[in-house]
Order: structure tokens, then sequence, then C-alpha cells
């Protein structure tokens, strides 16, 4: 749903966030070896093309938004330093609220929605092991191997009244103005469940089997087992695919852009604040007011990722 | 007794199983069927995919189809598919071979300020990449080199989950004796590089490479703002365009089966791809995962 989750190994490798306690002691402790220069120079050399892309794409871009979105651009005076007004002009505008509002709706829902999806699908081919339980992770992981665009032209057409499907089964516009946010939370859904069911059987396949055993013995059946005490022991995996599907929530841009032309009037250009911003700056060129929404997105999602592992930190791995 | 017991659970298990087997039938349903549809209605005529039942064949065009998506407005599909195969092997490689110098001198190098730079990077993994993508655009818009294939490939290139995770997987799989033997050998810092980790990280290397080719193949926000001459769209950005222009029907006909038919080309090198390399992507996903 957002390049965010395209990063590549990203959603995943955060499963395990945690800088491993080992991690710290052999850049301090362990064997105090002086740095010898030789070593010293490599290491550098090698971390050089990083660190100058760290500085050229992420630094760099983080303080020039966050300077153009405290100028204001003039017809009379060109740019003037104008403080936080921009930002207080996105707290006030409603279209910035409003879209803040939907994609807060859209997470409470979707989210759960889809992490409940992942979860039974994972608990699913974690107790059953046959053939068809292999071809069933494979048929679910799938959709995450398909561009969230062309995924999303699909959806487009199976949505639509002409050459969809759907619409023959069940008499609905899955494109109105009321029904539109579900029917992208399907896309979501659909693109991203197998995904977060793989981190989660990860996590079911990491546990001991021998646990199983003993509550076998008190009686307990599949369900029991499943329900209370292999989900409970994958809370940390569960934790950081709930996170990394807010993060994504938050930054909800592609999806509607692809469908906007099959109802403008529903998905409009604010539809999101992600979609905002990005529309400020390319339809309306208000480039200091679209950075200052695309900061505090961004803010928000850096600042909430650490509240969120901060506070359920002693659930998850990380420590 | 024994025998029982067997009996029962064998029969609870099957009991279990079936329901279990009906849950996973439906769910597979669930994720395969829009890419049924995408097949079948590759095989139709623009007309056909209008008139016929949309979960079966009609009129078989499928040949017609490929021929049309391919000299459509001068063959630029070919174009488009070429440009996500460049994007996606150049940021790919590269990023994969920085990350995998950096994360090397992170997990066995010591050199001042290692730490500090170390720890800015963790805080950096949680800023969303597409908060950043409109000011690079602005600030490349400086240097000019906004809608050139640089404003695609350079920012991919910076990949800190990667450093991270061949971080933790050099950390975790080569022992500081093993360099040692080789350094006492007489093998600079390099070769030591070279000739000894670089071997041992080839999976974690594989798994990196892998992943941000795929988000380079999938990648739309980024070269959605940067580029605008479509010569150099990769195909998420073109075949946008055209699902633009057929929707709002501006300009000529409308060819849905055009779009129809470039959605299942250019997802079928990633299938294909995933389908091969299974064991990798998975493990990609557990890599550095809770342990």
């Amino acid at each position: 749903m957002t390049e965010v989750r395209n990063e590549p190994a990203a959603a995943p490798a955060a499963a395990g966030l945690p800088p491993r306690s080992g991690a710290r002691s052999t850049a301090g402790g362990g064997r105090k070896r002086k740095w010898n220069l030789r070593e010293a120079a490599t290491g550098w050399l090698f971390v050089l093309p990083f660190a100058v892309l760290l500085v050229a794409f992420l630094l760099l871009p983080m303080a020039y938004a966050f300077k153009i979105s405290l100028y204001r651009s003039t017809l009379v005076e060109g740019e003037v330093f104008a403080y936080f007004d921009n930002y207080k002009q996105a707290f006030d505008d409603p279209l910035v609220r409003e879209g803040v509002v939907r994609v807060l709706i859209f997470g409470l829902i979707q989210t759960p929605l889809m992490i409940g999806i992942a979860l039974l699908a994972a608990l699913l081919i974690d107790a059953a092991t046959s053939r068809f339980s292999r071809f069933f992770r494979l048929a679910a992981f799938v959709p995450y191997a398909v561009p969230v665009v062309i995924g999303t032209l699909m959806w487009g057409f199976l949505y639509s009244e002409n050459v969809g499907p759907l619409s023959g089964l069940v008499n609905v516009d899955f494109l109105s103005g009321s029904t539109v946010l579900a029917s992208l939370g399907n896309i979501v859904t659909w693109q991203w469940a197998g995904y977060n069911m793989i981190v989660l059987y990860a996590a079911l396949q990491g546990l001991p089997r021998e646990i199983y055993e003993s509550a076998k013995m008190d009686g307990a059946g599949q369900v029991q087992i499943a329900l209370r005490i292999k989900t409970p022991m994958i809370s940390s995996a569960l934790v950081l695919a709930t996170l990394f599907t807010i993060m994504g929530t938050l930054q909800f841009f592609t999806e509607p852009l692809i469908l906007q032309p099959l109802n403008p009037g529903a998905i409009t250009q604010h539809y999101t604040p992600n979609l905002y911003a990005f529309n400020q700056a390319f339809s309306f060129q208000q480039y200091n007011y679209s950075a200052a929404i695309s900061f505090l997105l961004g803010a928000v999602v850096f600042v909430g990722s650490y509240i969120f592992l901060f506070a359920t930190r002693k659930r998850s791995a990380l420590r | 007794m024994s025998t029982e017991t067997q009996a029962r659970r064998a029969g609870r298990v099957t009991g279990g199983s079936l329901a279990a087997h009906i849950l996973m039938g439906l769910l597979a349903l669930y994720f395969l069927l829009p890419f049924w549809w995408l097949v079948v209605a590759a095989t139709k005529s623009n007309d056909g995919l209008f008139q016929s039942a949309p979960l079966w064949f009609s009129d078989f065009q499928l040949i017609e189809n490929l021929k049309l998506v391919f000299t459509h407005e001068n063959g630029i599909y070919l174009t488009w598919l070429r440009n996500s195969a460049f994007y996606a092997v150049v940021s790919g490689i590269g990023a994969t071979v920085i990350s995998a110098l950096a994360g090397y001198a992170f997990a066995k190098l010591r050199f001042p300020g290692r730490g500090a730079l170390f720890a800015l990077l963790l805080g950096l993994i949680m800023v969303p990449a597409t908060a950043l993508v409109l000011p690079t655009y602005l600030l490349l818009a400086q240097v000019d080199l906004v809608d050139t294939i640089w404003a695609v490939i350079l920012p991919s290139l910076l990949n800190p989950f990667g450093v991270y995770l061949l971080r933790v997987y050099v950390h975790d799989s080569i022992p500081d004796e093993m360099l040692e033997a080789a350094r006492i050998d007489g093998a600079g810092e390099f070769r030591v590089f070279t000739s000894v980790a670089l071997p041992a990280m080839r999976p974690a290397l594989v798994t990196v490479l892998l992943f941000t080719m795929v988000a380079s193949w999938n990648n739309f926000f980024l070269p959605l703002v940067m580029l605008s001459d479509n010569q150099l769209y990769p195909l998420t950005v073109g075949l946008r365009t055209w699902y633009m222009s057929a929707t709002l029907g501006n300009g000529g006909a409308a060819l849905f089966n055009v779009i129809v038919v470039g959605s299942l080309v250019a997802i079928i090198p990633l299938i294909t791809a995933f389908l091969m390399l299974q064991r990798h992507w998975r493990g990609g996903l557990t890599i550095g995962a809770v342990k």
C-alpha cells in the first residue's frame, strides 16, 4: 500500500528489530583492541558510500523539507519566513483533518481484520501439514509479488460493473462513496495478508513443539492450543506486523490514486493525507505547504512507531 | 488401549484438519481468484471483455492482445519493461553491494564513529519512505537531476534495512577468529572481506538482493514523482497512465484489453522468480526475525 512496504526486507526484518544484546558488546567491550589505523580507514571506506547516501537521500531531504515548510511563497515578496504558519494551517485545514480521520478509521478496521486473517492462515498451515497446506502457503503469498499498482488495477476491474465478476454475484456498487473505503481495504488485505501470514508462520515455526504435548495430555484440542498457547507465544511477531501495517496505513497513497479516475467524486484529491500532500505539490505548486504536511506525516509515523514499540516492548522481542 | 487412543487421536485430527482444509480452500480462492480472472481476461478482445462471462474464456485473442500491447503507442510497453528491469537490476545490485560493505564494517571493523553512525541508522530506519519522496524531488530539482534515471536509481540505493540485516547476519555467522586467521596469513582488509566474509554472507546477500530488486520493480511513488518523460517510466507508472486515459476516456478508444494483458505480462517475471526462489523469500522474511 505504500512505498514503505515496498522497502525490501523492511517489514519482515523488523520482526526482529532488536539491536541484539550482543551487538553493542563488540563495539565497546570484549577484547579491547586499540583502533588500528589501517582497519579504521577500511571501516570508513566501507561505510562511506552508505553514509553518503544516508546524508543525501535521508538527512538532507528531511532537513530541506523542514526548512521550506517554514517559508511561504507570496506574490509580492517571494519566499518569506513564516515560522510555523504552514503547520498551523495544516492543523486547521478541514481537508487534512478529513484525510487523517479517514485513514484512522481505515486502520482501525482494516488492520485487525487483516492481521486476524493472517494469524488464522498461519495457525492453519502450522497445524495442518499436507500437500495442500504447502500450496495454500504459496497461494496466500503470491499477491505480495504483484506490484501494488497492478494489484489495484486488477481489483479496479474486478469491482467494475461491466467487466468484473463480483457485480454479477452481489448487487453492490463497490466504488460508491459509502463503499469505496471498504473496497480499498479489501485490496490492501488481499495484497498483504499473505505476507503477514508468512511472518507469523515463521514465528510459529520457531516455537518449541514439546509444549503442545503437555497441553494435549491435559485434553486441549487443536483450537485451544492455537488460541491459548500458540497465539500468545507469538505476540511479539503480532505486535510488529501490526506496527508495520499501521505505519503503512498512515501513508496510504497508491491504491486511492489509482482508483481515483473510477470515481473522482468519492476519492477526492485530499482522500488521504499523503495524497493531499502530493496534490498540493504537483497540482497546485504549494511546495511549502506540501512540505509541512509531508513533514508532519513523517513525524507522526516516526514518533508513533517509537511510542508503539516502547509501549509494547515487553511483548515484542525488543529489549 | 494404545490403539484406541491412537485411533481417537487420528479421528480427531482428521476431523479438525478437514475443517482446516475447508477454511484454507476458501482463503486460497480469495487469494487466487483475481489471478484467474486476469489470465482469462487477458485472452479476450476489448469487446469480449465487456460482453462475456468474466470468469470464463470466450473469444481467444491472447496472441492478438500480446501483439497489441507490444505495438501500442509505438511499442512503448517494451521500453517500460526494459526500464523496470534496468532500474530493478541496477538498484538491486547497487544497494546490495553498498549494504554489504557497510553491514560488514559495522559488524567487524573498529573505526571511530561506528557506534554513533549505527545508532543513527537504527533511528532513521523508522523514517517513512513516502515522506521523503517529495523533499527528495525538490532537492534533486535543484541539481537538475529530476526526470533522469538517476532520480529513480540513486534514492533506491539507500537501504538502511539491508545494512541492518547484513550487520546482524555477519555478526552472528562469521566468527572473528576466521577473519583474524586470514589477517595473520597476511591478507589485507579488503582481501579479508572479499575472500572470507563475502562467501560466508551469500545467503543473506541473495535475500537482500531479491528484496531490493522486487522493491524496485514494484516501486511507484518515487518514479511517479521524479519522472515526466514517459520514455523513462517503469511499468508501474506507464500502466497507470494507460489506465487513466482509458477510464477517463479522453483521447481515442479505451483499450482495456491492452491494460489487462500489460498487467499480466508485468507480473509474470516476478511470480516466476518468486516460485523458483521460494526458499530465499521465506528465508528473507525470517532473517534477523524473532529469535
